[in-house]
């Protein structure tokens, strides 16, 4: 530095700028700090907690009554991983569908701008108040709680999810690659088909997986959809128990053997969606 | 259909010439003519299928609400009861919790988020940029159940001991303060509820801003470094300003996710319909925890329609917060063209 003589007051100056980026550094730091603080501090509790209830009989017995000595989450997993299943099988479809109409064909009609905008609020309503929508038009008409209520309930998540993702990869494409295959005589949705939703794949994948690890953890819509079961179902027209509602009822009681099962369930539940988010990041990478 | 995509719009019915070429060209596959028109009507109707999914919701809700409607009017939104024994309702403790949490959730994420955006885009190395990037979106895929139980059972006691009962030694007497820490300090209540919302709204406001920062021209950001600012000076007077709208569409992103945010705040809100005093260590209620404790055993009439009320209000005010985000990010990304 060659700054020769400075001013004592322009000196201080200097100093208190050079004060002020310190501190506000740190603080950037101490933040950054806090924030991978909650995710250890709630990773590893839920670790510590949740390991010492991993068990075959997890996998194997039903949830039991308050103060049994053995029971498992067996119905509740099953549960989920049916409504999981129906609820992704019929969000998919529906959202690429619409992602392709917002990418592909109207992007700058008004249904396209519309839709798009009213996606993105979707995306971050509340899911409670899908909830409520399926109970008054599903729910209050079949007069039963059901599991396909809690299927559509799902569904209807997957879909903004979906719809989001497969708009923006497919935007990613370049036009060139579609008109050459215009130019080759292709048909529009041999176009879109063939052409440059292959070459979005990963990148829809992507989205159903993030969309999946998302109703995998979401409780608030199931509520008072599917409610619960104590027992074994497969019949998706009767209530039926699912991991998240079931946490949310052991974890909230006194029994200590429902609590036991409710962290061993958070344990399930976290790996699995953290498993997943993972595994579609690391396909994305690699592919896109 | 087609005619909305001029530039690339597909030669169907006259294959091109092939200029040049002495070769008789292959036959045209003629293959399912109307694959085209179907394929575009699905396409469509996904499309609409999603607006009138908002419709629906919108309109299950006005119906469902109906009958507390007409009870209250608008006067629901002020009335302090709520006693299901004697059927009558209103919704102000609910909205008063649902509000009071995320503006204590956005009281503490909005700072952190700063922080922790301008960590990632300004100081943080290079190699460490994705990983920690990677490691604060996880926050975001945890599970809300998850917590809410960690909320109750973990965080709730530390909280209670190590928070709450100091925070109350030192401030009983005070006059504002005093009221603000006075309530049983058992880690459940409306501090707790905003202190976990904080937590899940960081990684969504952050992941925003921190996108939002990197759109600021490098040249800005050069030409201040090189009159000599420091990393704060150009982050404070040139970063900020430029994606202002962007950080306050982030802003509102959180907020939304915090008003409509369920499970976390049902484990440690509390769930206590009364409102005597403005401490934040008070048990509450929230519109989605009220939602999620009380509506699958509500009886039909008018318990079950104030509850879809307070549902309609829930969803009318997150609209607006996140119309708000969509228009505030939607207008920096037009002006990036003009300014930059």
């Amino acid at each position: 530095m060659s700054v020769v003589q400075l001013h004592p007051a322009k000196l201080a100056i200097y100093r208190s700028r050079k004060r002020v980026n310190t501190v506000a550094l740190t603080l950037a730091l101490a933040a950054m700090a806090f924030g991978l603080f909650w995710l250890t501090w709630i990773l590893v509790q839920t670790v510590v907690l949740g390991i010492g209830g991993m068990s075959l009989s997890l996998f194997s017995e039903m949830t039991p009554p308050p103060q049994a000595e053995i029971g498992g989450l067996a119905n509740a997993i099953y549960g989920s991983v049916l409504i999981a299943f129906f609820a992704t099988a019929i969000g998919t479809p529906v959202g690429i569908m619409a992602g392709i109409y917002l990418a592909e064909y109207g992007p700058d009609s008004w249904l396209g701008k519309v839709t798009s905008f009213i996606n993105d609020i979707l995306l971050s309503a509340p899911s409670i108040v899908i909830g409520l929508f399926i109970y008054t038009t599903i729910v209050a008409r079949f007069k039963t709680f059901s599991g396909w209520a809690g299927v559509l309930a799902l569904a209807l998540i997957v879909i903004p999810v979906v719809i989001r993702q497969t708009q923006n990869m497919l935007a990613l494409i370049p036009n060139a690659l579609r008109e050459a295959a215009y130019a080759l005589g292709a048909p529009k949705w041999k176009v879109i088909l063939s052409i440059t939703l292959k070459a979005a794949r990963s990148g829809v994948v992507t989205g159903v997986l993030l969309a999946v690890a998302r109703i995998a953890g979401e409780t608030a819509p199931l509520l008072f959809t599917a409610l619960s079961n104590q027992f074994w179902t497969s019949n998706l027209s009767e209530p039926m128990a699912t991991l998240p509602v079931t946490i949310f009822k052991f974890a909230m009681s006194p029994y200590e053997n429902w609590q036991k099962l409710a962290w061993a369930g958070v344990f399930l539940i976290t790996l699995g969606v953290l498993a997943l988010n993972i595994v579609a990041r690391v396909l994305f990478r690699n592919k896109a | 259909m087609t005619a909305t995509l001029p530039a690339t719009h597909p030669l169907q019915e006259s294959p091109m010439d092939r200029v040049g070429s002495s070769n008789n060209p292959p036959p045209r596959r003629r293959q399912a003519p109307w694959a085209d028109a179907v394929f575009a009507v699905l396409a469509h109707g996904a499309a609409w299928l999603t607006l009138a999914l908002l419709a629906g919701i919108i309109g299950s809700l006005v119906v469902g609400a109906a009958p507390a409607i007409k009870e209250y009017g608008l006067e629901f939104l002020i009335r302090r009861e709520w006693d299901p024994v004697q059927n009558r309702y209103g919704g102000l403790v609910m909205i008063y919790g649902t509000l009071m949490t995320s503006f204590i959730a956005l009281l503490i994420a909005v700072p952190v988020s700063f922080g922790i955006a301008l960590f990632l885009t300004e100081l943080s190395p290079g190699w460490l940029k994705r990983p920690l990037g990677t490691a604060i979106e996880l926050l975001a895929a945890i599970p809300s159940i998850v917590y809410g139980m960690w909320g109750l059972l973990v965080f709730g006691p530390i909280l209670s001991t190590f928070v709450q009962q100091p925070l109350q030694k030192a401030f009983s007497g005070v006059p504002l303060l005093g009221t603000l820490v006075s309530g049983p300090p058992v880690g459940i209540g409306i501090l707790s509820a905003g202190i976990i919302l904080a937590i899940m709204v960081i990684p969504f406001i952050a992941a925003v801003m921190r996108d939002v920062f990197e759109v600021t021209p490098p040249m800005l950001k050069e030409s201040a470094y090189a009159l000599g600012s420091t990393t704060w000076e150009v982050v404070y007077r040139v970063v900020l300003p430029y994606t202002k709208t962007g950080v306050i569409g982030g802003i509102m992103l959180g907020l939304g996710r915090a008003l409509g945010e369920t499970m976390a705040v049902t484990f440690v809100i509390g769930n206590f319909n009364q409102l005597d005093s403005l401490s934040l260590f008070q048990a509450a209620n929230s519109i989605t925890s009220a939602l999620a404790n009380e509506f699958a055993e509500a009886g039909e009439g008018l318990h079950q329609a104030s509850l879809i009320y307070l549902g309609l209000i829930l969803f009318f005010i997150t609209f607006v917060v996140l119309s708000m985000s969509k228009l505030l990010l939607a207008r920096l990304q037009r002006n990036e063209g003009t300014r930059a």
